[in-house]
């Protein structure tokens, strides 16, 4: 859970000072969790392959987001009317993507991009899944309170 | 036992579930009362999404206003699960990698800028306020049609259960409370559905159910015969669409990029342990909306086609008892125009004005008498849309217990949305004006203490809504959605996707964006309601979906202002190159 880092926090220290207190004593919270969260705390990547990643991303992003378009502007509204000539058992199909089949697309869209996103990041080695980051169960944060 | 028994039993019952569950969860850091640790499970952090995202609106009303529609409730099909695309694609991973606590602290953060904090607070509060008097006023609905008791007394008890597991509990309680509670709406939603679709159709699913030929012996497929029955009545044919396209092209759009938007929905990211999990859980709750989403057109067309069958021609008289039921909570109302004690259901306003005025009084056939002015067509029903999803399992004669457990999920719905609004609050409030805005030299335990104390004031508020709601609550839910579309979406994905994007082009964008937003709907909505019609409206574009253009100037304003200001600081473009990547501690520079 700490595999953020803390660069984002010192963002604000750089244009107001008063933070620093502040961001200082999430420093100390999360440092508790640090030894069992992360195990590249001291990893740097890259930037070339930063680059590459950021391309592939993007390259899957433009793909799977033309597919969403499609279902649901496309087949669910601006082609409905002439969609509904075609039947899917009791359905007319413009209506059938418009009240069902656009949603059923959304879901394996972004199943589908899960998946792909750990091939990229597994090909260029910097997926997170070497972090031994067990969810924490509530039970044992009693102790805490 | 009768029904009203069962309904006590079946809400006291998960009411007494949800509190167990408060106090085996509550939060003992900041960190624990914002993200919940940082340590929930992706599948259950997806089902308290979905639990969080589907409110009494998802469960009470969405079904009830997609069978008066027809085809055109599918904008809030599509409108409330394609946002999860977006939201898992574009903001989600790249939020998580971030790692704060709040949407303002991303905004503040990646603009460096306490300006743009405090406006993304502003637009916050406001956003949820909206949502939240909705979520209370489903509560007292539920109880005074199913408890029989005062709306207000139900608005308290809700009140007293959510202060219970959100102010102690803060996110970890309200997480682990939402799973629960999405457990409970999901199947008080879709027991009845089943048990309607096997009754009709003989399928038991409902998703099958509704494109399959009648168990009535017609062999007809029940949409077919749904649109003959409705064009007989005057009406245009069910499976057809009638709002014009722009506009259901607008509203979708506002619906997507809007939920993508909405606070609630994006801080809940923050409570998984890594990046890659992120991702993985806004899939997971899209398969729990799902389930309800695509089941809800179902219930709409199983609902209409048995409202329509039971109502048209059947005698005052002889109605079930669900009719009278439903009038005398107002949400029903008959006036025999031709005075044959016959109820005719046919297209149009039954009525002169929006609702029905009960004088008191009770006509030859014992039903309720109305003041409102008779219109002039041949239809002589009122009927509310909210009724539908409560009252289908009693149009179809199901079980008591059938009954109850929908008014248990009911509560469930109102109650885990409600709760996931006032903690964004509270966070705002505490974390982003308090913290790092106002009073920095707080310390955890205090700060905490202060969240609490919001949380506190915010469900006070958000009951008192509920207890008297303001007349533009129901007009303005467009609000929520519009503003978040018009607001957070552009500059969190500027934020993400360009780095270039700076301060100044960001709030001058936010600002624009909102001002629009807000003028156009308070004019439509609540200056000029009787122009609110597509020969007014600009583009044709309904007050509902111009969130989207509003969201198009957000983009256009943001990207030319920041090109005649100055870049942002290293340090920023250093961190958007940080939040892209998912593992490590960022990315090497030659500084």
């Amino acid at each position: 859970m700490t595999d953020t880092g803390g660069e984002g926090r010192h963002v604000s220290s750089d244009t107001n000072t008063s933070n620093l207190s502040a961001s200082d004593v999430y420093h100390h919270q999360d440092a508790a969790n640090a030894v069992a969260a992360s195990g590249h705390e001291a990893d740097v990547v890259d930037e070339t392959i930063a680059r590459a990643y950021w391309r592939a991303n993007l390259k899957l992003l433009g793909k799977l987001l033309t597919v969403w378009f499609l279902v649901s502007y496309g087949a669910g509204i601006l082609l409905a009317n002439w969609l509904d000539q075609f039947h899917l058992f009791g359905f007319k199909l413009g209506f059938w993507f418009a009240q069902q089949g656009a949603i059923y697309t959304f879901v394996a869209l972004i199943f589908i991009y899960v998946w792909q996103m750990k091939k990229i990041e597994h090909r260029l080695g910097i997926d997170d899944d070497d972090a031994p980051s067990a969810p924490v169960a509530p039970a044992q944060d009693q102790g805490e309170g | 036992m009768d029904t009203q028994t069962l309904s006590f039993l079946f809400i006291g019952l998960s009411f007494a579930l949800y509190i167990g569950i408060a106090v085996w969860a509550r939060a003992g850091s900041t960190k624990d009362f914002y993200v919940a640790g940082g340590g929930v499970h992706p599948a259950l952090n997806g089902m308290a999404t979905a639990a969080d995202w589907m409110s009494a609106a998802s469960f009470i009303s969405m079904a009830g206003i997609i069978s008066f529609m027809g085809r055109d409730g599918a904008v809030y099909l599509m409108g409330w699960t394609g946002g999860y695309v977006l939201l898992a694609l574009l903001l989600a991973p790249y939020l998580r990698k971030f790692g704060q606590f709040t949407v303002p602290d991303f905004i503040g953060e990646r603009y460096y800028s306490k300006t743009a904090r405090v406006v993304a607070v502003i637009c916050l509060i406001f956003v949820s306020f909206t949502y939240v008097a909705g979520q209370m006023r489903g509560v007292g609905i539920v109880f005074s049609r199913f408890l029989e008791v005062d709306v207000t007394m139900g608005v308290l008890i809700g009140m007293g259960v959510v202060f219970v597991y959100a102010v102690l509990g803060g996110m970890k309680g309200i997480t682990y409370t939402q799973v629960a509670q999405y457990c409970v709406l999901i199947f008080a939603f879709l027991v009845p559905a089943i048990f309607i679709s096997i009754l009709m159709t003989g399928n038991p699913v409902p998703q099958v159910g509704f494109g399959s030929t009648l168990s009535d012996g017609s062999g007809l497929y029940l949409l077919d015969k749904l649109d003959a029955v409705l064009v007989d009545l005057g009406f245009s044919p069910y499976t057809n669409g009638n709002k014009a396209t722009i506009d259901v092209f607008a509203i979708t759009l506002a619906l997507m990029v809007g939920t993508a938007g909405l606070p609630h929905v994006i801080v809940r990211f923050f409570t998984v342990p890594k990046v890659s999990d992120a991702r993985l859980s806004a899939g997971y709750a899209l398969v729990f909306i799902a389930i309800l989403y695509t089941t809800a057109p179902a219930v709409a067309a199983f609902a209409r086609a048995n409202f329509v069958e039971t109502v048209h021609g059947t005698a005052y008289t002889e109605m079930p008892n669900w009719f009278r039921n439903w009038e005398d909570t107002d949400l029903i109302a008959w006036q025999d125009k031709n005075g044959d004690g016959i109820i005719q259901y046919h297209n149009g306003a039954a009525l002169v004005g929006v609702k029905p005025q009960f004088s008191g009084g009770r006509g030859d056939h014992g039903e309720r008498l109305v003041e409102n002015g008779p219109s002039a067509n041949p239809n002589e029903v009122y009927v509310d849309r909210d009724i539908m999803v409560l009252a289908n399992p009693e149009i179809a004669n199901l079980p008591g217990w059938v009954i109850a457990l929908v008014a248990a999920g009911g509560v469930a719905a109102a109650l885990s949305t409600a709760a996931g609004l006032l903690l964004v609050i509270s966070a705002a409030v505490s974390h982003d004006l308090l913290r790092k805005t106002f009073m920095p030299g707080l310390s955890d335990r205090q700060e905490l203490w202060y969240a609490r104390g919001a949380a506190a004031v915010a469900v006070t508020i958000a009951g008192i809504a509920g207890i008297y709601p303001p007349d533009f609550v129901a007009a303005v839910v467009a609000f929520a959605f519009g503003l978040a579309a018009a607001s957070f979406f552009p500059v969190i994905l500027m934020g993400i996707f360009y780095k270039r994007m700076n301060k100044e082009g960001a709030i001058a964008g936010m600002v624009t964006g909102l001002v629009f937003t807000s003028s156009y709907i308070v004019y439509f909505k609540l200056i000029a309601p009787k122009l609110n019609s597509s020969a007014h409206w600009l583009f044709g574009i309904s007050p509902e979906g111009i969130g989207t253009i509003g969201m198009l100037l957000n983009f256009a304003v943001a990207l030319a202002v920041c090109r005649y200001t100055p870049a942002p600081p290293v340090a920023v473009q250093d961190l958007v190159d940080d939040i892209r990547i998912p593992s490590g501690a960022g990315i090497a520079h030659t500084h």
